[in-house]
């Protein structure tokens, strides 16, 4: 693992993405270069507007850039087709969104079933994956409950047994806590804090910045560009919070 | 090689695994799919109900044909409306019995031959009890074969009896009925106008048939064509033969008629003094008739599949824009737009087939009361073949109008559908 160090599992260089609305241009990103090495635990923050959605879709290959290089696991991905692309989300990228974004009729256990689905995983390695991914984010007893069945919390905690899955290079997970209150989000991002300790590599779009506090890597964005990267003792918001704030301390 | 091997394997099995979730899709919303499926249901059962009652009504015209003799071949002289014997008189224009010496050996077609000598209505008695008119017939004993009629009690003409114009007949059972003769009547005697003739047979009574219901109340006497020869006067007669097989019918008559040209002098080029007509050819034309009512009833039934196909594309563009957050989600997490598209397809093919299976069903029940309501119809019953028709039909409706919704949803971008509301 170490030895990957050198090895960036995200490398972005000078990406580059406009979108046409009306006879407008719009610079959603511009000219974007970052590197996130195996086992880092970013925080993308940024007013709205900012483009930190644009970079996380691109990130996650959901969307393609104008100009600019992806390299993503050692695999370029700027010229892909839908279909190479759908692959490399199905097995590079895990998933988390703030909507949760559970099929509603299935239970637990099939949600998390879905990604495997998509790749050739036979059905009884399914389950057993499935159940085991579950057990990781502590649901190993809520296993067929459906969606409606579950608390916020928990929902959140299938999402990400759903991105785990497959065992991707990367989490990616946007406003992960924005749907829920501040005792569950804290479940969360204990979870989150429990898997990164486990050498996943995690990527998380926030604009609250108690929440981007448990990053150890803040990434903070502006009008499409990057304006500060810096470890998270060293982000200038944290800086000043931890002055006169009484919560937690980044680690 | 590998890669050859590769996808087709790959197509297995994102058509099994679509199949699943399609099933699972359908599950979950019961009433939905059903009422989806109501107009292919309703579409393949009226169908196959149609199919049935043609079938049905082929089937019963078929073997009314079938008794009557689909084998059977009959002659008659004929005046030319052209040619040098077109004013020629009737007289000349007759059959002569020597003009058909060995036409079975000429014609290897043919099977059986029969002089028919069709006698005047008389009066039959037998001793107290008379009828007014009895239908007699001269025949050759071949005749009974190629009416296919058993002579079921006695005995059939003989050769002598043929030859030497013996005063034998055969009788119908209704005939024996109506002058109240034994029920064993061989070995007596009735008197037809002034001529003693001397009952050897009893034949059976004719099946019953659609065609010629009236014809059963008819009194019916069958004599020996020489004896006919002999107690008329009229020289006028007809010929009806059998050929061998149906498939020969246009054999024979091409035998019978280059036969018949040589025999009765007709130099090349002259019109021929003679008619023939096959009964194959009847059927030949029933059945393009049958097949041409069947092909159009079909295609006004195949409208309400039609319909129920459009069904089913609507139902289907409302689940894709019903479910665009689970498409964007599914895309998401990794499902190729082909994934995506066959299990749009595949839904809506999985949705029509059990529409087409409750639908044949369903026809099958129809095709039942058909059958019992309608006596032409009595066979209906849903050929095999329609079954598949209906079962590709309904694929067929799954894939064209599925397709639509298949490729929009396919079509759409991830980014988009997720944010979709």
């Amino acid at each position: 693992m170490t030895q990957q160090i050198d090895n960036p599992v995200i490398r972005i260089n000078n990406l580059t993405r406009t979108y046409q609305v009306g006879t407008e241009k719009v610079h959603a990103l511009r000219s974007v270069s970052l590197n996130i090495h195996q086992n880092e635990y970013v925080a993308v923050m940024g007013h709205s507007g900012s483009g930190k959605s644009t970079l996380m879709n691109l990130l996650g290959c959901l969307d393609i850039a104008n100009a600019g290089d992806y390299e993503l696991n050692g695999i370029m991905t700027t010229r892909m087709s839908a279909a190479k692309l759908a692959q490399v989300r199905n097995q590079q990228i895990g998933f988390v969104f703030q909507s949760f974004e559970l099929l509603p009729r299935m239970s637990a256990q099939k949600n998390v079933e879905l990604p495997l689905i998509y790749s050739d995983i036979p059905f009884w390695k399914r389950r057993k994956m499935a159940k085991e991914a579950l057990q990781r984010v502590g649901l190993g007893s809520r296993v067929h409950h459906k969606p409606n069945q579950l608390s916020g919390g928990e929902k959140q905690r299938v999402a990400v047994a759903r991105a785990l899955v497959s065992k991707p290079s990367i989490l990616l997970a946007d406003e992960p806590t924005g749907n829920l209150d501040s005792k569950t989000s804290a479940g969360i991002m204990e979870l989150f804090e429990q898997l990164y300790a486990e050498g996943q590599t995690i990527i998380m779009v926030t604009h609250e910045t108690d929440i981007a506090a448990h990053a150890r890597r803040i990434v903070r964005m502006t009008d499409g560009q990057i304006v500060s990267d810096l470890p998270v003792a060293q982000d200038p918001v944290n800086v000043h919070n931890t002055k006169q704030n009484v919560q937690e301390p980044p680690a | 090689m590998k890669k050859l091997l590769n996808f087709p394997l790959m197509l297995i099995r994102l058509v099994i695994q679509s199949a699943l979730l399609a099933l699972n899709q359908i599950w979950v919303n019961k009433t939905r799919s059903l009422l989806t499926t109501l107009g292919i249901i309703i579409g393949v059962a009226s169908v196959s109900a149609v199919i049935a009652a043609m079938d049905g009504m082929n089937n019963k015209i078929m073997e009314n044909f079938e008794t009557f003799g689909t084998k059977k071949i009959f002659l008659w002289p004929n005046r030319p409306s052209s040619g040098p014997k077109k004013n020629v008189n009737w007289w000349q224009i007759r059959f002569k019995e020597h003009e058909f010496d060995d036409v079975l050996e000429y014609c290897p077609s043919v099977e059986f031959k029969s002089f028919i000598s069709n006698g005047s209505n008389l009066p039959a008695r037998f001793d107290e009890t008379s009828v007014e008119a009895v239908r007699l017939n001269g025949v050759e004993a071949d005749w009974f074969a190629i009416e296919n009629r058993t002579v079921i009690m006695g005995r059939p003409f003989t050769h002598l009896d043929e030859i030497q114009g013996r005063k034998v007949c055969i009788i119908t059972q209704n005939l024996r009925d109506k002058l109240k003769l034994d029920r064993e009547c061989c070995g007596q005697t009735i008197i037809f106008g002034h001529h003693t003739f001397l009952i050897i047979g009893l034949l059976e009574e004719k099946p019953e048939m659609m065609f010629d219901q009236g014809n059963r109340e008819n009194l019916e006497a069958y004599i020996p064509f020489k004896t006919m020869q002999k107690i008329s006067n009229n020289r006028w007669f007809q010929v009806m033969a059998s050929c061998k097989s149906t498939d020969l019918a246009e054999e024979a008559r091409a035998e019978l008629q280059f036969f018949l040209r040589r025999t009765r002098k007709i130099r090349p080029g002259e019109p021929d003094t003679f008619g023939i007509f096959l009964m194959e050819n009847e059927v030949k034309k029933v059945k393009e008739v049958m097949g041409m009512i069947s092909l159009v009833a079909f295609g006004i039934v195949s409208i309400s599949l039609l319909v129920g196909g459009i069904g089913i594309m609507n139902i289907m563009l409302v689940s894709v824009s019903e479910r665009t957050r689970e498409i964007g989600l599914r895309k998401a997490v990794g499902a190729k737009p082909s994934a995506i598209l066959t299990q749009f397809l595949v839904e809506a093919v999985v949705l029509c087939l059990i529409g087409g299976l409750v639908g044949v069903g369903l026809g099958h029940g129809l095709a039942m009361a058909i059958s019992k309501s309608a006596p032409l119809m009595e066979g209906a019953r849903i050929p095999g073949w329609a079954v598949l028709l209906s079962f590709g039909f309904s694929a067929m409706v799954g894939i064209v109008f599925g397709m639509f919704p298949a490729i929009k949803a396919a079509r759409l971008n991830p980014i988009d559908a997720l944010r979709h509301e």
